[in-house]
């Protein structure tokens, strides 16, 4: 579930944003309890509460005392917002990168784009 | 809350633990991590009121560890010799423990042995190796000693018993809030368990953080030669490899993302470094390196 190469309270927080964009958790849907989610990904519960920390930190989450975390209202189009800017430098760039390499134009990518289904 | 003074532990002329200074929040799960004749047994012997140590204290919750009968009832220590006569049965174990120890959840010690498969009839003298570290496994877990101290609890048991045995150790300790000290060799299978790791080496705290904090922490630079010997000024380096011009790097970061875009747009390849190959580079070194 979880790889050792790089923190995983972050890989927890990606997962979960993953599953907000995907529509798999939706507005105001409460999510797992640390305790839940430590038991049920079978990990030390600290890191899974700095997971959700870093979630409620960035809006993603909030919390009704006494209750639980739930999906902000607002989390989908915050979080589509912020991958659709970060498509064209995280995944279009290395794309081009790669085609340069291999000698491949931009006229070719287009062309390949355009004759798809 | 355990404090850790300025102890040393020295047999004879060897010194086993070295001026060690460490404090420990209740509640936690750490992980101890250590080559052999790092100092662990002796550190934890120590932290266990089992030893005095030569020079310094152990303070448990402010109070002197070393033959504190209030501190000795409160702590499990589970070594490899199990600390139980051959000639009982495992039942008879679980008595004698439920005489000893307020904490002590007959039912819960009855369902890991159905779990872990130990037939309680079996006299311990005739218990294989893995079984007996099951039995020492249960008496820890069943004692729900606020100080639970397990010291290489794994030994001789296959990698079924070993999951199961992490996975009754987390629910127990979700259920049930204390503080769990683990030492261990098998730093990949059971790390997601630990909130911090502890390294010793040669005696001394090598390392104390969260465990998260070291995911990542190593980095690999591959390239020319030139470009990462430039790359790596500044940092750490915990090994290296070179071959026909390209050199392999490994540093001590985590390094800022921006350093590292810097680097691939001059043709650097950078990889992650998983908790086993940090443990690895940093008790490898020699000894001048470290000291």
């Amino acid at each position: 579930m979880f790889d050792d190469r790089s923190p995983i309270y972050l890989q927890i927080a990606d997962g979960i944003k993953n599953d907000v964009l995907s529509g798999a958790l939706k507005e105001d849907d409460q999510v797992m309890s640390t305790n839940q989610y430590a038991a049920f990904y079978r990990i030390n519960p600290a890191t899974a509460a700095k997971g959700f920390a870093q979630l409620v930190d960035e809006g993603v989450l909030y919390k009704r005392r006494g209750i639980g975390m739930f999906v902000s209202p607002d989390a989908p189009a915050k979080l589509r917002a912020e991958r659709r800017q970060r498509f064209f430098t995280d995944v279009v760039e290395p794309m081009l990168d790669e085609a340069k390499r291999v000698g491949i134009g931009v006229d070719e990518i287009t062309s390949y784009l355009g004759s798809r289904p | 809350m355990i404090e850790v003074r300025g102890v040393t532990i020295r047999y004879g002329r060897t010194v086993a633990v070295d001026d060690v200074d460490l404090t420990l929040p209740a509640d936690t799960i750490y992980g101890l991590l250590g080559r052999n004749g790092s100092g662990k047994t002796s550190l934890l012997s120590a932290l266990a009121c089992y030893r005095k140590p030569t020079t310094g204290t152990v303070l448990v919750d402010g109070e002197e560890a070393f033959e504190n009968p209030r501190i000795a009832r409160r702590t499990s220590f589970i070594r490899d010799t199990l600390d139980v006569q051959d000639g009982y049965r495992v039942s008879a174990a679980f008595c004698l423990t439920e005489s000893l120890r307020p904490g002590w959840d007959a039912e819960y010690a009855g369902k890991l042995a159905d779990v872990l498969q130990l037939d309680t009839r079996k006299r311990i003298s005739a218990l294989s190796r893995g079984q007996r570290s099951v039995l020492g496994v249960i008496l820890g877990l069943a004692t729900r000693a606020p100080l639970t101290i397990l010291d290489e609890p794994y030994l001789g048991m296959d990698a079924v018993a070993r999951t199961l045995f992490y996975r009754e150790l987390l629910a127990d300790y979700l259920a049930h809030p204390r503080t769990i000290i683990l030492s261990t060799h098998l730093i990949e299978e059971v790390a997601e368990l630990f909130e911090r790791i502890i390294i010793m080496d040669r005696g001394r705290i090598l390392l104390h953080d969260e465990t998260d904090a070291l995911r990542g922490r190593g980095v690999t630079v591959t390239g020319p030669a030139e470009r990462v010997t430039a790359f790596a000024h500044g940092h750490t380096v915990l090994g290296e490899q070179s071959l026909a011009g390209v050199r392999a790097l490994t540093l001590d970061g985590p390094l800022d993302p921006d350093e590292i875009a810097r680097g691939e747009r001059d043709g650097l390849a950078f990889g992650p470094l998983g908790l086993q190959d940090l443990f690895v580079h940093l008790t490898s070194q020699p000894l001048e390196a470290t000291r």
